[in-house]
């Protein structure tokens, strides 16, 4: 399963790395994102530093909706994904790996995007490793819950306009525990409210990990 | 190929088409007619919800006494409560648990796809009552026709999460296809649904013990209140129940429809043929109609 799931995210990695659709043509938008924010709150310096948090997660989220049409795009044309099946990789590995080639490229973005909130939204960050932390721990969740409804809808014509109706929705607790322990890590201080959000977000990225690991093989044949 | 179910109207008419193979060689299936006793049972629960609900009304509106510090504002919870719990509860759990067995390969059975999409259609009109009479209710009490209350907000959340449900369920497939991916989603929506409920509440816990269904409870009602209150929550079951047994029915019809409208309209057409004194159906120009439907079942 492992190795089937390095295998793919492989093949994805390389597939950006000569293509580079989420280098080019996602972070950006990420960047733009964040611009309008700020045209939407105003000039006002502190109201953007407050609104940080939500902001860069919003931010995300459009991101994560991007990147896994890009995931499910890649395997659309040319009978891929008939391939894939064919190949006789594990339906689990499959799963893992798509979801770790969208994780991945989805760290690199918040990279960015944190870079982009502190110099553009003047945030001060007082405990980085907590949003290290959470940027991982919900990228986790947001790979592994995009990942499965990118397979659910992957033979719909009308995915790109389905898709994000779907996931948002789902993804909501990311999005409400990311910003809450990006508040506490950016007040500073003990953040025991934050850790009682990371414990969510592990929950959340378990049992949708597990979901798709069990279940991967009978949504694909939905396709 | 694409195909608007719901734009087809479901009245039953189609039954009135000339049976299968009668004047036609096509081959139309009769179309699922329920039982006797199932048209019985269906009236009966639809009966009792009617006069249920008018009782609810009677007395929440004339015999009840109004609140001391609510006033004729409390008349709300007569309904909210039992529409929430109708919608909240009630017709989402049934919906997961209709999935669940779907999925299940030992009781997959189209049953339990149509029973989780009549219990998700019927729960969002439920939904949205219990939005908009919150919001009535919230207007006058909190001054504000929304707050961003725990209760509030997961009841959105999931509104939204089964206005998904719906809408893919529109999106035209074979019938065993859209099922499993209806069953997923909705599988993965109900998993998600007490991971919203913690989220939102530490999120936002301002009102929490504060709600209708608390104040309300308290051994200090009005015994008319409490009975009306209970009546209340029957009734809106039992307009549930008929809801969602109607629209089965019509689920049916539609599957039955959408498997034979090609069938159908090639046998009116003939039928036009032989009333119009053409040739006898059957030879000629009839032997040129595909035969091989595999793409319409």
């Amino acid at each position: 399963m492992w190795r089937d799931a390095m295998l793919v995210a492989g093949k994805d990695l390389r597939i950006e790395g000569r293509s580079r659709v989420a280098l080019s043509q996602v972070a950006p938008f990420g960047i733009v994102a964040l611009v309008l924010f700020a045209f939407a709150l105003g000039p006002d310096r502190q109201t953007m530093a407050r609104g940080a948090p939500g902001l860069f997660w919003v931010a995300v989220l459009f991101c994560t909706v991007l990147a896994i049409q890009r995931s499910v795009s890649v395997e659309s044309s040319d009978g891929a994904r008939d391939g894939l099946r064919l190949s006789g990789i594990d339906p689990a590995g499959l799963y893992l790996g798509k979801a770790v080639a969208v994780a991945a490229q989805l760290v690199v973005l918040e990279a960015l995007l944190t870079v982009g909130v502190v110099l553009l939204y003047g945030a001060r960050i007082e405990v980085p490793w907590m949003i290290a932390v959470s940027c991982v721990l919900g990228t986790i969740g947001l790979a592994a819950t995009g990942t499965l409804y990118g397979a659910l809808s992957s033979g719909l014509r009308v995915r790109e306009t389905l898709l994000p109706f779907l996931l948002l929705p789902i993804a909501a607790p990311v999005l409400l525990a990311g910003t809450r322990i990006w508040q506490s890590a950016m007040a500073g201080g003990v953040p025991a409210q934050g850790m009682q959000w990371l414990r969510l977000l592990v929950v959340f990225d378990a049992v949708y990990l597990a979901i798709g690991v069990v279940l991967f093989g009978p949504i694909q044949e939905t396709a | 190929m694409t195909r608007d179910l719901t734009a087809t109207p479901v009245d039953g008419s189609a039954a009135t088409h000339p049976p299968a193979g009668a004047a036609t060689n096509t081959r139309v299936s009769a179309p699922p007619t329920p039982s006797t006793s199932a048209r019985r049972t269906e009236r009966t629960i639809g009966l009792l919800a009617l006069v249920g609900t008018a009782a609810t009304v009677w007395l929440g509106l004339w015999v009840t006494p109004p609140d001391k510090v609510q006033g004729d504002l409390v008349r709300l919870v007569y309904i909210h409560p039992g529409v929430a719990w109708v919608a909240l509860y009630l017709a989402f759990g049934l919906a997961a648990v209709a999935s669940l067995l779907y999925l299940w390969p030992r009781t997959r059975s189209l049953f339990w796809d149509r029973l989780a999409a009549a219990a998700v259609e019927v729960g969002v009109v439920f939904n949205i009552c219990t939005l908009v009479s919150g919001s009535i209710w919230g207007k006058p009490t909190w001054g504000v026709w929304w707050a961003w209350d725990a209760r509030l907000t997961s009841t959105a959340v999931l509104l939204v999460l089964f206005l998904g449900y719906l809408a893919l369920r529109r999106v035209p497939a074979e019938p065993e296809v859209r099922a499993r991916r209806s069953a997923f989603v909705a599988l993965f929506a109900a998993v998600d649904i007490p991971i919203i409920h913690f989220s939102v509440n530490w999120w936002n816990t301002l009102h929490q013990g504060a709600t209708v269904l608390n104040a309300n409870l308290s051994p200090t009602i009005h015994g008319s209140m409490a009975w009306t209150l209970l009546l209340g929550f029957v009734a809106l079951t039992l307009v549930f129940v008929w809801m969602l047994l109607v629209r089965y029915r019509i689920g049916a019809l539609e599957d039955w429809l959408a498997a034979n409208e090609l069938d159908l309209a090639l046998a009116e057409r003939q039928a036009e043929g032989v009333a119009a004194g053409g040739a006898p159906v059957g030879s000629g120009p009839t032997d040129d109609f595909p035969t091989d439907r595999v793409g319409v079942a």
